[in-house]
C-alpha cells in the first residue's frame, strides 16, 4: 500500500474521530444541562450593561 | 456535570436581559481581520483569473480596482452600522433593527448560503490542491479526494465548536502566512530582489491587454467579486469581540486595504508572468495562478511557500464559513426566525454549537454532490443580494438615527456617496452576471421569493416579536 492510499484511509479515521468528537458532546451537553439555559443568549447585552452603569 | 456555575452574573457574555450562557466575548482586532482576509484571501489564490478569461488582463485590472471601490463602500458601511449593533447574525441583525423582518430573514438566508456554499467549494479546492500534490509527488494512480474533502469540513467544524478564539487565531496565523507568500513572491519576481522577471510589456503586446474591449471590462466584473468577496463577514465577529466599537472597524478596515493590495500584487504579477490565454482559463488552464506563477520561477522554497500559502488560504476561507453561517444561522434560531433550538449557546465553549452541527451536513452534501461552478455562482449572487441591501440599510439607518441620536463606534464619511456608489456598483454587477449567468440569477431571485412567501405567511406567527429588539436605543425618527 502506497504512502497516499494510506494517507486516505488517515483522512477518513481522522474525520471519523471529529466528526464523533462533536455528536458526542452534543449529546451529552443536551443531556446535560436545561433547554432554558442553553438557549437563555440575548442579543444586546453588553449595550445593556453600559446603558445600566450610566443609567 | 457543569464545571462551573453556569448562572454566575460575574462571567462575561452575560447580563441584565437574562442570558445564563452567552458568546464568549474574547476576540480583538486581529481576530476581526483574520476572519474578514482569511475568508477572501482565496480568492487571490485562484478564481480571479476567470476576469482575465473574460475581457483580458487590463480588464481584469479595472475590475479589481472598480470592485475595490464597491468592497470599500462595504467595509465602510459594515464598519459604522455593526460597530453601533454589535451582535451576531453581522447584517441580518442590522436589517431586523433598521428595515424589517422580512429584509432580516432574506439577508439571514443570503449569509448562510453563501457562506455555506463557499466553505463546501473550499473543501472541493482542499481535496483538488491535495490531489495535485499527490501527482507532483509521484504518485501515478488518482488518488481518492473525497476524504480529504470530509476531513477539511469537519476538522474545521470541531474547531469552529470548540471555541471562537482558538478558530480565529489558527486563521490569523495560516492567512498571514497566506499574505505574506503573496509579499515574497512579489518581492522575488519583480525585481526588488534580484532581477526582474516580468514580461508585461511582451504579453500585453497588440490585442492581449484589452482582447474584447470595453464589453469585456463589463463582462470580468462579475470575477472582480472574487478578489474580496466575504470581507463583510467581519461583522459576524460583532458579539465576540471585547470591544466592538473600536474592533470591528479597525479590523474591517485594515482588512480591505490588506486586500486591495494582495489584489494588486497578484494581478500584477500572474499577468507579467502567464499569457493571458492561459492565465484567463480557471478551469483547464491556470486554476491556481499564483501558485503557477511560482512554478514559473523555477525556484523551489517559492513553489512550497506559494502551495503552502494556497492551502492554508483555502482552508482560512473554510473556516471563516463555518463560523460565519453558523452565526447567522444561530440569530435567526435565537430570534425565532427559525426554530429557537438553533439558539442554543454550548455552556463550556460557549460556541453556537447546534447551528454548527446542523450546517455540517449540508456542506458536506454540496461539496460531495454539486459542481463547483454552480456552488460558486450561487454564493456569488446570494453576496451580490447582500450588498444590494446594504446602502438601502445605510440611507435608512442615517434617516431613522441621525448623527447625534445614537453613538457609534465609527462614522463613515462623505454619506451617502459610498452608499450610492455601492448600489450603481451592484446594478452594473448584476448586468454582468446576467450576461453570463443569467438562468442562475432567475433561479436563485425565484428561491428568495418563494422563501419570503414562507416566511411571510407561515414562520412569522412563531418570531418573538418585541423580545427581538433588545437594542437600548432611542425611538426612530418620525417613529
Amino acid at each position: 500500500m502506497s504512502f497516499w492510499n494510506l494517507m486516505e484511509y488517515a483522512a477518513w479515521g481522522l474525520s471519523a474521530v471529529f466528526g464523533l468528537y462533536i455528536v458526542i458532546d452534543w449529546l451529552k451537553t443536551d443531556a446535560t444541562y436545561d433547554e432554558e439555559v442553553l438557549t437563555s443568549s440575548r442579543e444586546g447585552e453588553l449595550e445593556a450593561m453600559v446603558e445600566e452603569r450610566h443609567g | 456535570m457543569a464545571e462551573f456555575d453556569i448562572t454566575s452574573k460575574t462571567r462575561d457574555g452575560m447580563g441584565p436581559h437574562g442570558t445564563q450562557v452567552g458568546l464568549l466575548r474574547v476576540l480583538g482586532p486581529a481576530h476581526v481581520w483574520a476572519l474578514g482576509v482569511g475568508i477572501v484571501l482565496v480568492g487571490e489564490y485562484m478564481g480571479w483569473n476567470f476576469a482575465v478569461g473574460k475581457g483580458g488582463a487590463y480588464a481584469a485590472l479595472i475590475a479589481c480596482w472598480l470592485a475595490g471601490i464597491l468592497y470599500t463602500c462595504v467595509a465602510m458601511i459594515d464598519s459604522e452600522v455593526t460597530s453601533t449593533v454589535a451582535a451576531a447574525g453581522g447584517q441580518y441583525t442590522q436589517a431586523k433593527h433598521i428595515v424589517g423582518p422580512l429584509m432580516a430573514f432574506n439577508v439571514g438566508l443570503y449569509l448562510v448560503f453563501a457562506y455555506t456554499m463557499l466553505e463546501a467549494a473550499n473543501a472541493i479546492t482542499a481535496g483538488y490542491l491535495i490531489s495535485q500534490v499527490a501527482a507532483l509527488t509521484g504518485y501515478e494512480g488518482e488518488l481518492n479526494q473525497k476524504p480529504f474533502i470530509v476531513l477539511s469540513i469537519l476538522f474545521l467544524a470541531w474547531l469552529n465548536y470548540r471555541g471562537v478564539l482558538a478558530t480565529l487565531t489558527f486563521n490569523l496565523v495560516i492567512t498571514a502566512i497566506a499574505f505574506t507568500a503573496i509579499i515574497i513572491l512579489f518581492l522575488s519576481t519583480s525585481g526588488v530582489l534580484g532581477g526582474s522577471m516580468m514580461q508585461h510589456k511582451a504579453l500585453f503586446e497588440g490585442a492581449a491587454a484589452l482582447p474584447y474591449g470595453w464589453i469585456g471590462v463589463l463582462a470580468a466584473m462579475h470575477f472582480g467579486l472574487w478578489y474580496y468577496l466575504g470581507i463583510e463577514g467581519t461583522t459576524q465577529a460583532a458579539e465576540e469581540v471585547r470591544s466592538p466599537a473600536r474592533a470591528l472597524p479597525f479590523g474591517t478596515l485594515a482588512g480591505i486595504m490588506t486586500l486591495l493590495i494582495a489584489a494588486t500584487l497578484t494581478w500584477y504579477i500572474c499577468t507579467g508572468l502567464i499569457p493571458w490565454e492561459f492565465l484567463g482559463d480557471g478551469t483547464n488552464g491556470s486554476v491556481a495562478p499564483l501558485f503557477d506563477a511560482a512554478r514559473l520561477t523555477g525556484s523551489q522554497p517559492l513553489v512550497v511557500l506559494l502551495g503552502v500559502g494556497t492551502l492554508f488560504a483555502t482552508l482560512a476561507s473554510a473556516n471563516g464559513c463555518i463560523n460565519d453561517a453558523s452565526r447567522a444561522w444561530f440569530s435567526l434560531g435565537r430570534d425565532k426566525y427559525l426554530p429557537g433550538w438553533f439558539g442554543a449557546v454550548h455552556p463550556k465553549y460557549r460556541t453556537p454549537y447546534r447551528s454548527i452541527v446542523f450546517l455540517v451536513p449540508i456542506a458536506l452534501a454540496f461539496a460531495l454532490g454539486a459542481p463547483l461552478d454552480q456552488v460558486i455562482t450561487f454564493s456569488i449572487l446570494s453576496g451580490l443580494l447582500g450588498y444590494t441591501f446594504m446602502p438601502i440599510n445605510m440611507i435608512l439607518f442615517r434617516r431613522k438615527w441621525p448623527m447625534d441620536s445614537i453613538k457609534r463606534g465609527y462614522e463613515h464619511p462623505f454619506h451617502p456617496l459610498p452608499s450610492i456608489v455601492l448600489l450603481t456598483l451592484c446594478a452594473v454587477t448584476f448586468f454582468a452576471v446576467f450576461l453570463g449567468y443569467g438562468t442562475q440569477l432567475v433561479a436563485m431571485i425565484v428561491f428568495y421569493i418563494v422563501a419570503s412567501l414562507w416566511f411571510h405567511f407561515w414562520r412569522y406567527r412563531f418570531v418573538a416579536r418585541a423580545a427581538q429588539f433588545t437594542m437600548p436605543w432611542p425611538r426612530p425618527k418620525g417613529y
